[in-house]
């Protein structure tokens, strides 16, 4: 057996420290290690995006990175959108427009969404498309969830879409 | 995956060093294909050596005008930057046109060139694979055997994969050299014609890396100018690896240079087809495919090749 190694960073503005076996990737130290069970595995291999999370606001897939690379870095994940009972726009936009079916790939979208509002708060439809591009969706047609951020966006722009 | 230990190294050279004297080690840059494969079991070393921290992760000028891209430099970044968008537009179309948003954050220059295949027998590991395992055949020319997607020239008896990057054509065509520190210290510059290797009877021996060396960048001439694009054909209209690409650099006066991705094991260019670029797609493309070996199924893609070149080059002359 190879020691385990320290390993702190901060998930949704909270420190967290714990230990990681060589070679753990960050999905399973976040769902296992650290109990925040809202990034997903889908297909482990960096083709579907389930395991979205933002490191230094940037969307990266979890699964493919080693959790010893986010020594020191900012992870942000669906768990910690919401504020407290208040969902997050982008969560508000995806309930009202059924932009979720099975839900498997909503907290993917969900931070790939997150990473382009943060960048651009006026995204084009294409841009929209672009950014959510490496997320796949077996369920809604995707349509549903274009709207649904294009809605978001537009909210907390303080528009109406 | 198998189990191994993981070390983060500070200089170019150490990491070097420590990757000729650990048994089995090898450098993780973004790790979007090596994680990939070692989770499958097709990559197995048993030490990784991170080469994030080496600060090899700037693009600068060269003293002939050219570019200086750091090995570690993200496929985003790379794209984005203001002088690749200006001066090397073929680049930053193939780089948007391959993997998605989150690979690209993620995906390093040096990590892209080394991209292993994605033949569909080189990943299911109960296959025979003479790239994954020497000796064993392959499935890939089996009769009935799944081969659309594979390479049509440049391929041998032994293996028929192709190189899978978008990036390497552009670089191809734009006559990149490669920048590596060797073992002991010192540094050699590989053009990227004499990067990856053909596969004859060793499909395993992909490029002309020696164990140990480590890339430190890719430098680009100075800009040539001309009409660039990238034109990449695949079953769906986004994240998918290309069937056939197109990287074309044409000059006003009808001479430039065409690099073909997905069809060969490397990006597949030579100083003949360009000379043939004002005669049309036809000429370039007859003497870029002129010792083709294709399956009954990949046959298409040398049609294919010529029609997206046809087209690339009528949007140049637009
Ligand atoms: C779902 C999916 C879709 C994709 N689609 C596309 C596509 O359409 N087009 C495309 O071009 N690519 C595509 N890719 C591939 C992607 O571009 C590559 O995985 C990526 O570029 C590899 O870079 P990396 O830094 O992550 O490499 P790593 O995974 O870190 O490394 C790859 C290899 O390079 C070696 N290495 C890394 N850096 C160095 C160095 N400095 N010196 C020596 N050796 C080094 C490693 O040891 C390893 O063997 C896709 C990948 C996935 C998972
Ligand atoms: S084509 Fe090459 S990679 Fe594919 S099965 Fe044959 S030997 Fe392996
Ligand atoms: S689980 Fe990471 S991309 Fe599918
Ligand atoms: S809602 Fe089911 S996969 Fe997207």
């Amino acid at each position: 057996m190879m020691p385990k190694t320290p390993l702190s960073f901060t998930l949704n503005g909270s420190e967290t420290a714990l230990f990681v076996d060589p070679g753990a990737n960050l999905l399973d130290t976040l769902r296992r290690g650290a109990g925040d069970l809202t990034p997903k595995l889908g297909c482990a291999q960096g083709t579907c995006g389930a395991c979205t999370v933002l490191i230094d606001g940037e969307p990266h897939l979890s699964c493919l990175t080693l959790a010893e690379t986010v020594e020191g870095r900012d992870i942000a994940t669906t768990g910690g959108l919401a504020d407290g009972p208040d969902l997050h726009p982008l969560q508000q936009a995806f309930m009202e427009g059924f932009a979720a079916q099975c839900g498997f790939c909503t907290a993917g979208m969900l931070m790939a969404a997150k990473a382009l509002l943060d960048r651009r708060p006026n995204p084009s439809r294409d841009e929209v498309i672009e950014a959510i591009g490496g997320n796949l969706c077996r369920c809604t047609g995707y349509e549903p969830i274009v709207d649904a951020i294009l809605t978001a966006a537009a909210r907390m722009q303080g528009r109406s879409a | 995956m198998r189990a191994f230990s993981y070390e983060k190294v500070k200089n170019p050279a150490g990491a070097a060093a420590r990757a000729a004297e650990v048994a089995n080690a090898k450098f993780v840059a973004g790790g979007t294909n090596l994680l990939d494969l070692m989770k499958l079991e097709i990559e197995t070393p048993l030490h990784l050596i991170d080469v994030n921290g080496l600060g090899l992760d700037r693009i600068e000028g060269t003293d002939d005008g050219g570019l200086r891209i750091g090995t570690l430099v993200r496929n985003t970044a790379l794209a984005a930057d203001e002088r690749v968008k200006r001066d090397y537009p073929v680049l930053t179309r193939a780089l948007m046109a391959g993997a998605s948003g989150q690979l690209r954050n993620k995906a390093t220059t040096g990590g892209n060139l080394l991209q292993r295949t994605r033949c569909p027998y080189f990943y299911d590991t109960a296959m025979a694979c003479n790239k994954r395992k020497p000796g064993s055949g392959c499935a890939a020319q089996a009769p009935g055997a799944f081969s659309r997607q594979l390479g049509v020239v440049g391929v041998s008896e032994a293996c028929i994969a192709t190189h899978p990057s978008d990036m390497a054509v552009a670089m191809r065509a734009l006559d990149a050299v490669v920048e590596t520190v060797m073992p002991e210290g010192e540094t050699r510059a590989i053009p990227l014609a004499d990067f990856h290797l053909l596969p004859g009877h060793t499909p395993e021996v992909e490029t002309a890396l020696k164990p140990g060396e480590l890339i430190t960048a890719v430098t680009l001439p100075a800009p040539v100018g001309g009409h660039q694009s990238y034109t990449k054909v695949r079953d769906r209209s986004s994240y998918a690896f290309a069937l056939v690409s197109v990287a074309l650099i044409r000059q006003p006066d009808g001479s430039g240079a065409v690099a073909l991705g997905g069809v060969a094991p490397k990006p597949w260019r030579n100083a003949a087809a360009d000379k043939l670029l004002p005669e049309g797609a036809k000429a370039v493309m007859a003497e870029l495919m002129k010792d083709a070996r294709p399956t009954e199924q990949n046959r298409y893609k040398i049609k294919l090749a010529e029609r997206t070149l046809a087209s690339a080059l009528n949007e140049a002359k637009g």
